[in-house]
């Protein structure tokens, strides 16, 4: 019952190694928890779940597969207490009755009939052969013949409870393909940190001074070694204006976190698309721009360059000269994507617009296409992806 | 190995879910990763383990400098290299120039020890790598003394993070891992109930209630937390606020008294005051 899960689990992301499982088990073994199956959702959730992100994805599943076969909790701490069986108007199956349930096509048969019979009955119902209810012959309810069978509405068992702490999904929010804010970007982007000693020497580096220390045959030899820094160097290119409005908060987001974690951050701005000029100031765009090759010369291919921006224009915009929307471009707006990348070997696009939809954009394609596939969404988990990449 | 069981302190209020986290990584003397909100408590939490169990605490605060080899020892070269210039007697004992860090104390402990590492996040992102064989096996080698320590008892280890750094798979898979959820209403009379007994009811339920509808303005920077809820509250108790002023002033028209306590920037407080007034605005 639980390798499946762990499998599951494997499927939907929740990144478990055997490590952990094999420690829940350990802890099971321990008697760490008693038999409740609530107990049992918070001890599997420390145990494999090692980020908050996932906490949400761990529900899901944990939903999904424990949904109903709660009264095997029981079993999975070994003994089963006697009040556990008890119920108040327990009787034993005939033979017919068993054959009947099984006619209804074992378990999953069973789930999925019970989903049609929970749409039909609302109410509350005892010894029924059909509806949900306690003591009844129907395999859903509570007390039924078939020990795995599905537990519902059974008010004195704090499993009840149980069922809802996982159906509840508070964890939601933390999922991170969804959510994106500040924090989340900055996390992100300290992937790209690499730290590094330049400027003035001004550290007392005990290591050498021992070392210069011992070779000096004792007598006292400083050395000073300068302080770290981030020493990353990022290129940030901003698509603004037309499609990009609708994502402009999120760019904010991305420029603000990007300003406060990298010492060396450039950006520029360019409209769909890069053509022979960019600019640095927006409100003055027409007057004050800056030829491409002139930042290309600036700002050697040690800076990573990162491409902000939705793609989503006019295919002839990248594939035509004089494909622009703003001005006639001697060269195709591809072109110039083919120099900075021959110039910036570390390169990505991050693109607000969600993933699902890029496929059917043909200049999002496009562009993927350009640069081979280095385009990831603008979310945490694309983010992260994307500084993955950089390095 | 021990029978005792975390359930929370008299002064410090657990949820199932952390009580289990902690139960589970105390009976299997694994660590304990805790992550949450900055003020939900996880750092106090260690202490409180430390109370609850009777077992003595070793603290470890982590800064962007820390380095994993100084909580196992270090050895203070520059101590020695003056008592050798001076010609002292111990400098041939290189034993004498090791410093203990907090790992070897919690090692050498004689009952079975809480340690707490605060904040590993702020380390280098290296620092929780160096740990691995430390927390696994709880031993490690001294080069200069050529002896390998290990611990009497492993001890119990919660380990805080703020979520700055990740941190990495291997130290991860090592670990039970918590995320202290921020308090529901319940929780939270509990929470002030253990910290203020006395507080009479209508205060209490005043202050919970514009204490949530702040924490629901979206957009805030920094949400209050448990630590500023109640730290407010000791603050009307000793400005003897009554729940009547406290109604009086919040109906939705002004900022709480004492707002300071909750709100830690200029940033928030303008935007608290920018929907109070818009919600006013449409009172009208």
């Amino acid at each position: 019952m639980l390798v499946p899960f762990f499998f599951k689990l494997k499927q939907a992301g929740v990144p478990v190694s055997i490590t952990e499982f094999l420690a829940l088990l350990e802890a099971l073994d321990a008697r760490v928890i008693e038999r409740e199956a609530e107990c049992f959702y918070h001890l599997a959730r420390a145990c494999l779940v090692k980020d908050e992100t996932h906490y949400d994805r761990f529900d899901r599943v944990f939903a999904a597969h424990f949904r109903g076969a709660e009264a095997l909790f029981a079993a999975l701490v070994k003994d089963l207490p006697a009040d556990w069986l008890r119920a108040y108007a327990e009787k034993l199956l005939t033979d017919e009755e068993r054959a009947r349930i099984e006619s209804l096509g074992g378990w999953e048969q069973l789930l999925e009939t019970l989903r049609q019979r929970l749409a039909e009955q609302h109410g509350r119902h005892e010894g029924g052969n059909k509806w949900i209810g306690t003591a009844g012959t129907s395999p859903f309810g509570a007390y039924g013949y078939n020990p795995e069978g599905i537990r519902i509405a059974q008010a004195d068992s704090r499993n009840r409870r149980a069922a809802k702490v996982w159906d509840r999904r508070e964890y939601r929010n933390f999922d991170d393909t969804q959510e994106l804010g500040t924090r989340n970007i900055k996390i992100a982007l300290r992937r790209l940190r690499r730290f590094a000693r330049e400027g003035a020497p001004v550290h007392l580096d005990l290591d050498g001074t021992i070392d210069a220390t011992a070779r000096n045959a004792g007598l006292l030899d400083l050395k000073m070694i300068p302080e770290r820094h981030n020493a990353v160097k990022v290129l940030l290119f901003l698509d603004v204006g037309g499609s990009m409005d609708d994502h402009v908060r999120i760019c904010e987001e991305l420029f603000s976190a990007a300003r406060s974690e990298f010492k060396h951050l450039e950006h520029f701005y360019f409209h769909n698309f890069v053509y022979e000029s960019v600019w640095r100031d927006n409100r003055r765009r027409l007057r004050q721009t800056v030829p491409t090759v002139e930042v290309m010369r600036t700002y050697g291919p040690d800076y990573k360059l990162i491409f902000v921006g939705d793609a989503t224009m006019g295919p002839y915009e990248i594939t035509q000269e004089g494909g622009s929307v703003e001005h006639w471009n001697e060269e195709a707006g591809a072109v110039w994507m083919q120099r900075l990348r021959a110039h910036y070997p570390h390169h990505v696009w991050l693109n607000p617009e969600p993933a699902q939809r890029w496929d059917y954009t043909p200049s999002i394609e496009l562009t993927r296409n350009l640069l081979e596939r280095q385009m990831f969404p603008l979310t945490p988990e694309g983010l992260d992806r994307a500084m993955r990449a950089l390095q | 190995m021990t029978n005792a069981r975390f359930q929370g302190t008299d002064r410090y209020v657990a949820t199932d879910d952390l009580m289990i986290a902690v139960n589970a990584a105390v009976i299997l003397a694994r660590p304990l990763l805790i992550k949450g909100e900055p003020g939900t408590g996880k750092t106090q939490l260690a202490q409180e383990i430390a109370l609850a169990l009777g077992r003595p605490l070793h603290e470890w605060h982590i800064k962007s400098t820390t380095r994993a080899q100084q909580g196992l020892y270090e050895y203070d070269a520059v101590s020695r290299l003056r008592d050798s210039q001076l010609g002292l007697e111990g400098v041939h004992d290189i034993g004498n120039y090791i410093v203990r860090g907090k790992l070897w104390e919690a090692f050498e402990s004689d009952v079975q020890p809480v340690l707490l590492i605060d904040e590993i996040d702020k380390a280098d992102i290296e620092f929780p790598n160096d740990l691995l064989r430390e927390l696994d096996r709880m031993e490690f080698y001294v080069y200069e003394t050529r002896q390998t320590i290990q611990a009497r008892h492993r001890p119990i280890i919660v380990i805080t993070s703020n979520n700055e750094k990740e941190l990495p798979d291997a130290f991860l898979r090592r670990c039970f891992f918590h995320y202290i959820r921020f308090p529901d209403a319940e929780t939270m009379t509990r929470i002030v109930d253990v910290h203020f007994p006395g507080l009479k009811r209508e205060l209490l339920a005043e202050a919970l209630e514009s204490f949530f509808r702040l924490r629901e303005v979206p957009g805030l920077k920094k949400k209050p937390s448990t630590s500023e809820l109640l730290d407010w509250i000791k603050l009307l108790l000793a400005e003897d606020i009554s729940a009547d002023a406290l109604r009086d002033r919040d109906h939705r028209k002004s900022l709480p008294p004492l707002y300071g306590a909750l709100l830690k920037n200029e940033q928030d407080v303008h935007l608290v005051e920018q929907v109070l007034f818009l919600s006013r605005r449409e009172a009208r």
